[in-house]
């Protein structure tokens, strides 16, 4: 379990992107984190994989502090804990196949033939098997990401961070990868933690729920009930049934 | 076509000789200076205040002796680093002379060329790769100087052209090559013809060098 205690983070400017902000994310959830640009939700999921570090609070994964660790121990919690960004992420010099087995270079410095066959198989797994040769730049924003996500499940992650994974996204894509996502949960039980300003995202794949505003939770639950009786007003908004003037 | 025949059995050698002392001065220091840069701006953007690794007072006062080198003026450099090229190289003429004042001039150029072609790598891509759990040296060989590296071949024409320049400057003070000759035929001894020739012969290097980089920088890209 991802346990988020006390998060706060001060950028250098003075800025404060998070406070007190405490979240318990359960295993085998599908836990979403919604917010309007600027609430604080992206550094929030950086802070998980300490792509950002919190100025202060801790991150507790399976009752083991993370936030200090550093140098080989820090590379082998990320391994664990996979991200997929809403840029894809991928290297555009390489083929998707290689973007894939980039994980088995980034742990083991070499790739053998058992991993480029565990790679394929994961591009099979997410519809992509003909396009292993292909680059990036010959693939559509969709086809990105399901490489994107077959490179995140290189490692077998415990934890897949998706950080506004399909706003850049089409509808019918989008679909797409939230199909996928779940399915992913459903099969092996790998804890996903969505990071998304839509509403439709969390309607469609998430169990539980936070709202964040200004870098603060407003308001935390299971989906259903913060869709049946939103309490915060930007929760209202965010539900199309309240006013933006918050 | 006599005057043409005349000319050749006159100057051939010498324009041959100079072209060859041009090609190896130019490549030579273009490949050192290269093995230097490529390190220094490496260096330079992982410290940066937004880099992978950043170390603000380090990434400072490198950056501050890279623009220092690049302040002085070459003709006072080459003069000045006489007793170090003396003492590295045995002289201070010809092309093994003049290869250290080149190297010291070209590298924190490059140094500039590479962190700026570092730079242009998306940040999505090297923070995905930063996710993967891959270490700092790991990103810098197998993502960054990659995704970098058509980039870094259109610096390649950059700085090699930069250099053919320099090599003529240096033939001013004993370094020979083709800079050397349009000084001394051309301009001292007012013979127009070899002072074309040799501008001809630069032209085309130049072209050369720009299509050859372009060629292979677009053969690569695979954005």
């Amino acid at each position: 379990m991802i346990s988020l205690q006390h998060i706060t983070k001060i950028y250098d400017g003075g800025e404060h992107a998070l406070r007190d902000v405490s979240i318990d994310i359960p295993d085998g959830d599908i836990f979403g984190i919604i917010g309007i640009s600027g609430a604080g939700k992206s550094t929030l999921v950086r802070c998980v994989n300490l792509l950002e570090r919190p100025t202060e609070g801790r991150v507790i994964v399976d009752g083991q502090d993370v936030t200090n660790l550093s140098g080989a121990e820090l590379r082998s919690y990320r391994r664990r804990v996979a991200m997929i960004f809403q840029g894809f992420g991928l290297l555009a010099q390489k083929t998707a196949l290689e973007n894939v087995c980039f994980p088995f270079l980034a742990s083991n410095g070499k790739v053998t033939e058992a991993d480029r066959a565990k790679a394929k198989g994961l591009l099979a797994r997410v519809g992509l098997a003909d396009k292993a040769s292909s680059y990036p730049s010959q693939l559509s924003g969709g086809q990105q990401q399901r490489v994107a996500i077959a490179r995140a499940l290189a490692c077998d992650p415990e934890y897949i961070l998706c950080d506004e994974a399909t706003s850049a996204l089409d509808p019918a894509s989008t679909q797409q990868i939230l199909d996928l996502l779940q399915q992913i949960n459903q099969e092996t039980g790998t804890t996903i933690l969505v990071i998304t300003h839509s509403m439709e995202v969390v309607e469609r794949i998430c169990k539980n729920v936070t709202v964040l505003v200004k870098g603060k939770v407003v308001e935390q639950g299971p989906v259903e009930q913060i869709f049946a009786d939103p309490q915060n007003e930007t929760t209202k908004a965010l539900l199309g049934k309240g006013s933006w003037n918050v | 076509m006599s005057s043409a025949q005349d000319f050749l059995s006159n100057y051939g050698k010498l324009l041959l000789q100079g072209t060859i002392d041009t090609l190896s001065m130019l490549f030579i220091s273009t490949a050192l200076a290269y093995a230097l840069g490529i390190v220094i701006g490496v260096v330079l953007y992982v410290t940066s205040p937004s880099g992978l690794r950043p170390k603000g007072v380090f990434n400072a006062v490198l950056g501050w002796i890279v623009n220092m080198t690049r302040s002085i003026p070459f003709i006072i450099l080459l003069v000045a680093l006489m007793p170090a090229t003396r003492a590295l190289v045995q002289t201070t003429i010809g092309v093994r002379g003049v290869v250290p004042p080149l190297v010291v001039s070209a590298a924190p150029f490059v140094a500039r060329m590479i962190e700026q072609s570092l730079a242009e790598v998306p940040r999505d891509s090297i923070e995905a790769a930063e996710a993967c759990g891959a270490s700092v040296p790991r990103i810098v060989w197998s993502a960054l100087l990659p995704e970098a590296l058509p980039s870094i071949v259109r610096g390649v024409s950059i700085t090699l052209i930069s250099v053919l320049g320099y090599t003529a400057i240096a033939g001013a003070v004993g370094a020979g090559g083709l800079g050397d000759i349009a000084i001394r035929y051309g301009y001292y001894r007012y013979e127009d013809e070899i002072m074309v020739v040799t501008v001809l012969l630069l032209i085309v290097l130049v072209q050369l060098i720009q299509s050859t980089c372009d060629f292979i920088s677009n053969r690569i890209d695979h954005r």
